[in-house]
């Protein structure tokens, strides 16, 4: 189970680098929540998948899921959705203010 | 007691917040987050004097043991960092209402400020991996509201790339820490140090090393990751400028100072060699960086990565002096590139250009700016006997101390760099034919936007003069950051 886990991570972050890597500022978006999306089911794989135990350790439970990793993703992923959802805007501030989303017109060498 | 450890992160949460339901009356929130700022300082210091006098404090959030809940660990380190961050925090709030529009100043400058100040003060005092992951994202967030504040053109095109390599690193960031805890089942930093010494495969935990390595790296800005720093921080407003350049590559320079003494220091002749030969690269290229610009901001802001580098090459040295220099230098140049980006922000606006080749002779219009702007150049380039060549000289006599030859000079040759690159401020910049631009109200805004950056100057200058009585604090807490056992015992309580 935990193969076929870190398989399935392995292929978010390689779609999300691909992306990343994109001219268009909205595929560089896609990009960076596949990569969270990556990141959080590779701390899940990390804490040892096993189904149908609990997550809390009582008297008599001899095999229990570990929470903590649980616990992670739920912040991780909050932050993840708040950083997602501020870049969306800022993206389409820049895309209208700069009358460009293309990444290869926003370089900036204008400073010199 | 040890409840004081969470007021540096709580009171200007609080303050953030309450500024936010009144942003609009703009000279009762000017009154009152400088009151804020100050207080928090005081506190800060109050904290500052109880660690120093009785140990550390540690608080058990929600009551839950050690290596179970969530901890803060104020030690001597993250409180003298956090009392430096609140100076820049006071001398920031002081420059604000000269540096920011009306309107600016509106749209909720002041609660992103103190969310950043809270976030940075959270990430100096969290003793837990996942919660500095956690506060380095309050940080960010804050810092991506103030980066884009003014809605400038340039200022969104450099926000979205800071966002998307901020964003890269923290997910990095997370995934190394689900690597960690696969290996030594903890997040908590004084279990995961106590348990790296019992885990049998070291090559996995210096892999682990290097990625976390990567992602502090990636913020504190080394070599070659520096690329996406100068331009960033120099498009928003100078205040916002000097808050990035004064706090946020610090944080991740505390990071790793923290995390390679405390947790990974078993394999250092890798990862330490690694440390000075990047410390050289860092220093070699951001200096080259500041001397191939006109433009003053784009200047100072290349002036960040040289500095970065000399404190990474106190942490790769690996003895109790250099270590003693690195946290020397971090307080140096948290107070005086808050003054400098301070100076600079005020030169462009009196000048109404950044570009260096434009302006000439301003100081016969703004002797006290220019006088500053001297003084400042000597502090960062550390003549004798300011603060900067106290930091250098420890440095120094680490490197000579274990035979680093190649690394002192080039640390030396790099320090003359930088002087040639802030002088050329000064030379061009204020020297020579007086140019007419005497805006009567631009001058006295100039003037009183000198005030703040020479009351950082002034702490600045005490650091240098006053060593002795600094020094013998510092050296304590180098001294204790050598010996990972103290900072093990106290969080866990064995």
């Amino acid at each position: 189970m935990e193969i076929i886990m870190a398989i399935l991570a392995g292929i978010l972050f390689t779609m999300g680098v691909y992306n990343l890597l994109q001219k268009q500022l909205l595929r560089i978006i896609i990009g960076t929540g596949l990569i969270s999306h990556g990141a959080h089911l590779f701390i899940l794989t990390m804490g040892e998948l096993k189904t149908g135990a609990p997550p809390v350790l009582t008297e008599g439970v001899e095999n229990y899921t570990d929470p903590l990793p649980q616990a992670l993703i739920l912040t991780s992923i909050v932050i993840s959705f708040g950083v997602t959802s501020l870049l969306l805007v800022l993206a389409y501030r820049a895309a209208k203010i700069n009358g460009t989303d293309n990444m290869e017109q926003l370089r900036g060498n204008d400073y010199e | 007691m040890s409840n004081l450890a969470v007021l540096p992160i709580l009171l200007p949460l609080l303050a953030g917040i309450f500024l936010a339901f009144i942003h609009k009356k703009t000279k009762l929130v000017r009154i009152l987050s400088k009151a804020f700022a100050i207080i928090n300082l005081l506190v800060a210091g109050v904290i500052f004097m109880q660690v120093r006098n009785n140990g550390n404090i540690v608080l058990e959030m929600g009551s839950w043991d050690a290596p179970f809940g969530i901890v803060l660990v104020a030690d001597l380190l993250a409180m003298t960092l956090v009392f430096t961050t609140n100076i820049i925090a006071v001398a920031s709030v002081f420059f604000a209402p000269q540096s920011l529009s009306e309107k600016e100043e509106s749209f909720y400058f002041y609660t992103f400020f103190f969310m950043l100040i809270s976030g940075v003060s959270g990430a100096f005092l969290t003793g837990d991996l996942f919660n500095l992951f956690v506060f380095f994202e309050v940080l960010l967030m804050a810092s991506y509201g103030l980066i884009v504040l003014g809605n400038g053109k340039a200022q969104l095109r450099e926000s979205i790339k800071y966002v998307l390599i901020n964003l890269f690193s923290s997910m990095l960031f997370v995934t190394t820490i689900a690597f960690l805890y696969s290996v030594v089942g903890t997040v908590n930093m004084a279990q995961a140090a106590q348990r790296v010494h019992e885990v049998e495969q070291q090559g996995i935990l210096t892999t682990i090393a290097i990625l976390f390595f990567f992602v502090f790296a990636t913020k504190a800005a080394v070599f070659p990751l520096y690329y996406w720093l100068p331009r960033p921080y120099i498009s928003p407003n100078p205040v916002v400028s000097a808050l990035f350049g004064a706090l946020l590559t610090k944080v991740g320079v505390y990071s790793i100072l923290r995390t390679f003494t405390l947790i990974f220091n078993q394999e250092v002749e890798l990862t330490h060699t690694l440390f000075i030969y990047l410390a050289a690269l860092t220093m070699i290229f951001g200096v080259v960086g500041a001397l191939s610009t006109n433009n003053i901001k784009l200047i100072v802001a290349y002036n960040i990565i040289p500095a970065v580098g000399f404190m990474l090459m106190g942490i790769g040295i690996f003895t109790e002096v250099s270590i003693t220099g690195t946290i020397y230098y971090l307080v140096h140049d948290m107070v005086i590139k808050g003054a400098l980006f301070i100076l600079v922000g005020a030169t462009a606006y009196v000048a109404g250009t950044s570009d260096l080749r434009k302006m000439g002779g301003l100081i016969h219009h703004y002797p006290v700016l220019g006088w500053l702007m001297f003084l400042a150049s000597l502090v960062l380039a550390g003549i004798p006997p300011f603060s900067g060549f106290i930091g250098k000289l420890l440095l120094l006599r680490g490197g000579l101390g274990e035979e680093e030859i190649f690394i002192v000079i080039i640390a030396l040759i790099s320090s003359l760099l930088i002087l040639f690159s802030m002088i050329r401020i000064f030379i061009s910049g204020y020297w020579g034919e007086k140019m007419d631009i005497p805006v009567p109200e631009r001058k006295k805004k100039g003037k009183r936007m000198a005030l703040p950056a020479a009351g950082l100057l002034t702490v600045s200058i005490l650091l240098g003069v006053g060593a002795e009585w600094f020094f013998p604090t510092i050296e304590i807490i180098a001294q204790y950051m050598m010996d990972p056992e103290l900072y093990i015992d106290s969080v866990l309580k064995e």
